[in-house]
């Protein structure tokens, strides 16, 4: 009997009138988890109905608690008829399961009905007694933390970061069950409603699963998503990286970020090599001695035996470049050999982040992607999805091997797709290539994080871009140049990646988005010869969304594109594809060259004109844009790079592996042979409508600037104000002869006028800039595009944005507050160290006579010593040492724990003193990004996941304002339903916002309508570095709280 | 290639203000669209004919919706639905709630009744605000008479609670509603040149004197309906110009107090009595509910046209109201001073602020 999960019900405020004789409702409501349910009494006429209900208690398994979403349901008391139905609340009890996220839900919800909308709002309130369940064989996993965050999540530093985790689970859709000929819409949708949630939180605790066996305690970068197989049933599948985090001591995370802005940019160069007497003051403590020598068949077997002599020697690997300064050749392949063991063991090592702890990401390749096409059929046993499991299976394994053949032994940014029509569906999984730093793969590395820069003596900012295959060895022909920033490695002419601009790396400019549209037409066929049809198209498609990019890149004067995301969608008579990107010019790679048109027919005069007057147009326009996003890199005379190595000229190759089932997989090729100049060939019409397309893509007017990644490359200084949004445009396409031509300047107009159109709305923010802006586009009927954005426009400060061609040490400034946090550690526990020597913590007082300004780097090492002897006392209860050693790891540093003690009093403080800030209005601003971050503010605590599914259909579309106004509405709804459940959480904000669905579909003849929406994100609450000040100047008083709960905390 | 549905959702609600002023003005869409075109915004931002198109039907769907919100205002509030700074909400309301001079003035005293909507399509023809604007003024004007119609307590007072309405503007319904239901005639050809602004003011001095909330806040506080005591109690003015001991005596008083001060004495002494009798009648014959109705045109007929026509300047039309209540003090025989003051203080108000061309 692992948890008791206790509900009661308020009051409910805005009912509908149920009862037209009255004007009023005899309202009651029905609290069901599982198979049990309660109901409390009738309030009789009232709109306002004030239940005040007793708690009513479930007894669960916690394996139910994961899974079940406990529903609310509204009704209103009919005596001589049945009860009618005024709507629901799910509520997902999930963040309730695990310590530091939310310990109560409480608050209004609007309750909805699938048919009519949100109705009224009720209060309610959730709490769950979860009792400790020592069974290592459970079916649950309680306490596992889930993040929809592609990064470390900013309170939170990585101790270890464990892999790849995925899992999928299938049933058979309600709507398309025989039942639902004879039940109703709202029957229907509530089925399917429910069986999503459920097979949501089976998913997610199945993944928990997965996590506990890798020993892991968190899942980041969770993505979720369903298909809608149609006749062939409903698939709900997720992946995720799985890690071990640790809090961070949450006084760092009070502290004022910056107060002075310039003195941190100043201090982050020195702390690359840190302060010298911290070092040798305490030569008490073996482990701090840094020069070791790199030992890589040492490291090796600590792979592969789990021996527990091994775990003390750990710091040693994170350490390892003491011969650094120069990235030699042969440290290359030690550390690919390294990575490679750290790596080898898991089946898949994919990571799902965008954004990693500084020094992870050591090399990037490029851009691997897979596709494949599948015929669906009806899933015969629910419990066996192995088909599907195969099918993604094949994918990743592909992945893997395209990443092999790039020299690379990871895949970061890794995501999955599909896109399903009829019964075909395209199957695509796309990431970058990628060498990782093995320490944050490893068990044990926990000092390597705590001193993450000690060997950081690489050049700054453009490790990443060196390229780590072999150079006489390449996968593809690529044209590589001595890198332009330390001139010792190769590197590409242009970079792809799937992941976040690291913050590391250097840009001259502002970065801007860029897409690339295309659209194929696609003749009507059935099953085995339209998946056919489809496997040849598509890697033509890629083919040219590739081309299409690389010339946009070019015409704006960059060389390196992130976040790219390239979806290809699938529909009854076309194929879409739409990749989006952001742009930057990375100082590292070598400067792009431009683009110079050529003519097919020299003879003829005029059109040689023709052409020459476009190469004008061209250039003018590409001298535009660098003025446009300020790209003035330092003119480097050439014979300092040297010349250009030779190389294979081939114009493109496509690495492609077939299967002979209708699989097509693509290597997008990198290279496009010349360096100066980037030949378009004009030898038709077609071409000639492609470079008019480049020509047409307007730049955002001026004060905007947009991205598709978390920030804009170039500017640092956002200010607060923050505006999220969707924008959702079906266009019904006209002519019934269409073309490949038509098609494309239809789809490039309608994703051009719906960009316009979000500059002009947010026109009263500029200068700002639209961030994380994610297309997505679907093709619900035969003439139908429907094209979905959401992104968050942000406002800066345009006098300080003037300096933003500084160097990498600002721009690390911005994103990276786990870099501050993990900065802050030290001065913060400097300071704190004094208050904390009270009689409360007599652990620390040898400590401290050692001690002077360097006591609490003292303290954390002989911490690690501790937990070293601990790993040699009792080895072969590995677990339990982890445990222990964390409990003793946080209890002998005394100080840490005083100020996790405090924090959630300085919480308290916050908020009681926001609440009056919003005493006018009744209902608390809840911000939503899908960002990571909140700019101008700091996220205090993650209060866990929100995965939302709804449906909404209607039957009376006129009467609701046609598509649009029905959708709006829809929409409008579920931002105020995700809004409700983060407040009930006690939280302020969403971060890593994400409309993962919005399935539309509607039957305008029939006044019909429906919409499925499903979104996620991270419940969080932040504070905003203003009022940090004045908390952290209560920091004192509140860490004064005596020190004595080591044991508290550690269980 | 057409868009059949279109949308933009924020977070936070977008408002903006020139398309929300478009739309309470009655335009419709297409309308509305050209309005901007004509005010050069697709100059100032380089955007196209069909993004301001797009803008505006978003902005007006929104507005839509936000409608059956602002009908009741505190649910504007307490809604999860739309999030909009308080600020906006502020605004939102307020505008909502605003009226336009022209068709208020029209409106005002009648009836807030199905007849009367029916002429909206009049009054529109002739104030230039188009029906859609007529019929959200009308319709406030109906909704708030309905909801504080029935309710004890200050009258603003009630208003600004149940429609969050600003000080000002609150005070302005409270005028329209007290006109409503007492069917004051305003509409007269003689009552054009008062602005709304006067009658409001007097209006208010009314609410604040004549009501029965005005002497006991205790007992059944209604701020709608005139006191009936204090209007049966009027009658014993009639003394005042009936008793002509009383009313020469007057006269002298006054006469007394002001010779040399006022440009107009001459006039003033000849018209003494008539004004007097004007006054003082119309007090007396409030009992009846056609006389309420035609107080305005009494003052304007009985006081206001006579002074105007012997171009009695404004402060000597102060001066004489001061003494002629005042002087009442010291005529012996008068026994309801109370009485007289309740009565004078606010006619003499509404006089000052009623006497202008």
């Amino acid at each position: 009997m692992p948890g008791k999960l206790k509900v009661k019900i308020v009051a409910g405020r805005h009912l509908p009138v149920m009862d037209r004789a009255s004007d009023l409702t005899d309202a009651f409501v029905e609290v069901k988890f599982g198979n049990t349910t309660f109901k409390t009494d009738v309030y009789n006429k009232s709109l306002n109905p004030q239940w005040n209900s007793e708690w009513f208690k479930f007894e669960v398994d916690d394996e139910d608690l994961q899974d079940e979403p406990l529903q609310i349901t509204v009704l209103d008391h009919d005596t001589y008829s049945a009860n009618d139905a005024i709507g629901k609340v799910y509520i997902d009890i999930d963040p309730l399961l695990y310590s530091e996220a939310a310990t109560v839900i409480s608050g209004w919800f609007p309750i909805y009905d699938t048919i009519h909308g949100i109705r009224g709002e009720i209060n309610v309130v959730v709490k769950v007694d979860l009792f400790n369940d020592l069974n290592r064989f459970r079916q649950s996993s309680c306490g596992v933390k889930f993040f929809c965050t592609t990064s470390i999540p900013k309170c939170y530093q990585a101790v270890i970061i464990h892999g790849f985790v995925e899992e999928l689970v299938v049933n058979e859709d309600p709507e398309y069950q025989w039942i639902d000929r004879i039940r109703t819409p709202r029957a229907s949708n509530e089925a399917r409603q429910r069986l999503i949630s459920l097979m949501s939180g089976e998913l997610q605790r199945k993944i928990g699963l997965k996590v506990l066996e890798m020993r892991g305690n968190a899942v980041v970068g969770y993505l979720q998503c369903f298909d809608l197989e149609g006749e062939s049933g409903l698939v709900v599948r997720a992946i995720g990286t799985a890690c071990t985090l640790d809090k961070l001591s949450s006084t760092a995370a009070f502290l004022p970020a910056c107060n002075s802005p310039s003195k941190e940019m100043k201090e982050i160069p020195f702390n690359e090599d840190p302060n010298p007497n911290t070092h040798s003051s305490g030569p008490s403590t073996p482990l701090k001695n840094q020069t070791y020598s790199f030992s890589p068949s040492k490291s090796y077997s600590r792979q592969s035996s789990s021996s527990d002599t091994d775990l003390s020697l750990t710091p040693k690997t994170g350490m390892g470049s003491g011969s650094a300064g120069k990235e030699g050749g042969p440290f290359k392949a030690l550390l690919r050999q390294q990575t490679q063991s750290a790596l080898e063991q898991r089946e898949f090592p994919f990571f799902t982040l965008t954004a990693f702890p500084p020094g992870f990401l050591v090399h990037v390749g490029g851009v691997v992607s897979a596709r494949s096409v599948k015929l669906l059929d009806r899933i015969h046993n629910p419990d066996e999805p192995e088909t599907r499991d195969a099918w993604w299976a094949e994918i990743r394994q592909e992945i893997k091997s395209h990443a092999k053949a790039l020299g690379c032994h990871a895949v970061v940014g890794y995501s999955e797709s599909t896109s399903i029509c009829e019964e075909v569906c395209i199957l695509s999984a796309s990431g970058t290539a990628a060498v990782l730093n093995p320490r944050f793969l490893q068990d044990g590395t926990v000092e390597g994080c705590l001193e993450p820069r000690q060997e950081e003596n690489l050049p700054a900012g453009c490790g990443f871009c060196h390229i780590p295959y072999d150079e006489l060895n390449m996968p593809f022909p690529a044209h590589l140049t001595y890198c332009y920033s330390c001139r010792k490695q190769k590197v590409p002419d242009v970079l792809f990646t799937t992941i976040d601009l690291p913050t590391d790396a250097t840009v001259i400019g502002k970065g801007c988005l860029i897409q690339a549209r295309l659209c194929r037409l696609k003749k009507k066929a059935q099953a085995e010869a339209n998946a056919t049809a489809i496997s040849n198209l598509l890697p033509f498609m890629e083919y040219e969304v590739h081309t299409q990019l690389m010339n946009k890149l070019k015409l704006k004067g960059m060389n390196a594109l992130f976040g790219l995301r390239i979806q290809i969608t699938v529909g009854e008579n076309m194929l879409m594809g739409l990749a989006s990107a952001t742009g930057v010019y990375l100082t590292a790679l070598p400067m792009p060259g431009g683009i110079q048109i050529a003519g097919k027919t020299p003879n003829d005069g005029s059109y040689e004109q023709h052409i020459s007057h476009m190469q004008k147009k061209i250039n003018d326009t590409i001298a535009k844009n660098k003025e446009l996003y300020e790209i003035n890199p330092p003119e480097i005379p050439e014979e300092i790079i040297g010349s250009p190595i030779p190389e294979p000229r081939q114009r493109s190759r496509l690495l492609r592996s077939q299967s002979e089932s209708s699989d097509e997989v693509i290597e997008l090729d990198l290279s496009h042979g010349k360096k100066d100049a980037f030949v378009l060939e004009i030898d038709d019409t077609d071409a000639m409508e492609d470079v008019h397309s480049l020509l047409t893509d307007v730049p955002p007017p001026s004060g905007f600037y947009s991205c598709n990644t978390e920030i804009m490359p170039g500017i640092n200084n956002w200010t607060s104000e923050i505006q999220m949004f969707t924008s959702v445009r079906v266009s019904r396409l006209s002519n019934i002869n269409l073309t490949n031509q038509t098609l494309n300047k239809n789809f490039n107009d309608l994703c051009e006028n719906l960009l316009k159109s979000l500059y002009f709305k947010l026109r009263s923010m500029i200068p700002c800039c639209l961030c994380h802006v994610n297309f997505t586009v679907s093709l619900p009927e035969d003439e139908l595009i429907q094209v979905t954005v959401t992104a968050v426009a942000i406002t800066f400060d345009k006098h300080q944005a003037v300096q933003t061609t500084k160097t990498h040490v600002e721009k690390s400034l911005q994103r990276a507050s786990t870099d501050n946090e993990e900065l802050l550690q030290f001065p913060l526990e400097l300071c704190t160290d004094s208050l904390a020597s009270h009689p409360f913590s007599p652990a620390k007082e040898h400590l401290e006579s050692a001690s002077s300004n360097s006591g609490i780097p003292a303290a954390q090492r002989a911490t690690s010593i501790d937990y070293s002897s601990f790993a040699d006392r009792c080895n072969s209860w590995i677990e339990l040492i982890k445990l222990k050693a964390q409990t003793i790891r946080r209890g002998s540093i005394k100080t840490t724990v005083s100020v996790e003690k405090a924090s959630p009093l300085t919480e308290g403080h916050f908020r009681q003193r926001s609440a009056p800030a919003c005493a006018n209005s009744t209902v608390g601003v809840v911000k939503m990004t899908p960002l990571s971050f909140i700019p101008g503010a700091k996220i205090t605590k993650y209060l866990g996941i929100i995965n939302m599914f709804f449906i909404r259909e209607t039957t009376s579309l006129r009467e609701e304002g046609g598509v649009s106004g029905f959708l709006h509405a829809f929409i409008a709804e579920v931002f105020a339903m995700v809004r409700a459940h983060v407040a009930a959480l006690g939280g302020n904000a969403v971060v890593s916002y994400i409309m993962k669905q919005c399935v539309f579909m509607e039957n305008p003849n029939k006044n019909q309508a429906q919409c499925l929406i499903n979104v996620s994100g991270d419940a969080v609450i932040f504070v905003r570095e203003s009022e940090l000040e004045i908390i952290s100047a209560q920091q004192p008083v509140a860490s004064c709280q005596p020190a004595c709960s080591g044991g508290e905390i550690a269980t | 290639m057409t868009n059949e549905l279109d949308i933009f959702v924020g977070n936070t609600t977008l408002i903006d203000e020139d398309v929300y002023r478009l739309w309470l003005d009655g335009y419709s869409v297409n309308d509305a669209v050209g309005l901007r075109v004509r005010s050069g915004i697709l100059e100032q931002t380089g955007a196209t004919a069909g993004v301001l198109q797009s803008d505006t039907m978003d902005h007006y769907r929104t507005f839509h919706m936000l409608e059956r919100l602002l009908h009741t205002p505190p649910k504007l509030l307490h809604q999860l639905v739309f999030q909009i700074p308080p600020s906006r909400q502020a605004l939102l309301i307020e505008r909502y709630y605003a009226f336009d001079e022209a068709f208020v003035r029209e409106v005002l005293g009648k009836k807030l009744s199905k007849g009367t909507k029916k002429d909206l399509d009049d009054i529109s023809t002739k104030t230039g605000v188009t029906l859609k604007s007529c019929r959200r003024q009308f319709d406030n004007f109906k909704r708030v008479f309905k909801v504080v119609e029935e309710m004890r307590g200050s009258l603003a007072g009630n208003i600004q609670q149940h429609f969050l309405l600003s000080d000002r503007l609150a005070r302005d319904y409270a005028a329209v509603v007290f006109f409503a239901n007492n069917r004051f005639e305003t509409g007269k050809k003689k009552l054009q040149y008062l602005t709304f602004g006067d009658l409001a003011f007097c209006a208010e001095l009314m609410i604040q004197n004549w009501t029965p909330g005005a002497v006991d806040s205790q007992v059944d506080d209604m701020d709608v309906d005139l006191d009936k005591e204090f209007l049966q109690d009027l009658k014993e003015l009639k003394v005042l110009v009936a008793d002509k001991d009383l009313l020469d005596l007057h006269k002298s008083l006054v006469c007394t107090a002001l010779r040399g001060k006022l440009s107009v004495f001459p006039e003033m002494e000849a018209n003494f009595k008539n004004l007097s009798r004007g006054l003082v009648n119309i007090a007396s014959k409030l009992t009846h509910t056609k006389d309420v109705r035609d107080l305005f045109v009494d003052l304007v007929e009985k006081f206001i046209e006579p002074c105007r026509s012997d171009r009695w300047p404004l402060n000597d039309v102060r001066l004489f109201l001061n003494q002629y209540s005042a002087s009442v003090h010291s005529l012996d025989g008068f026994r309801h001073q109370a009485l007289w003051d309740r009565y004078m203080v606010t006619l003499r108000s509404c006089l000052l602020r009623m006497y202008h061309d």
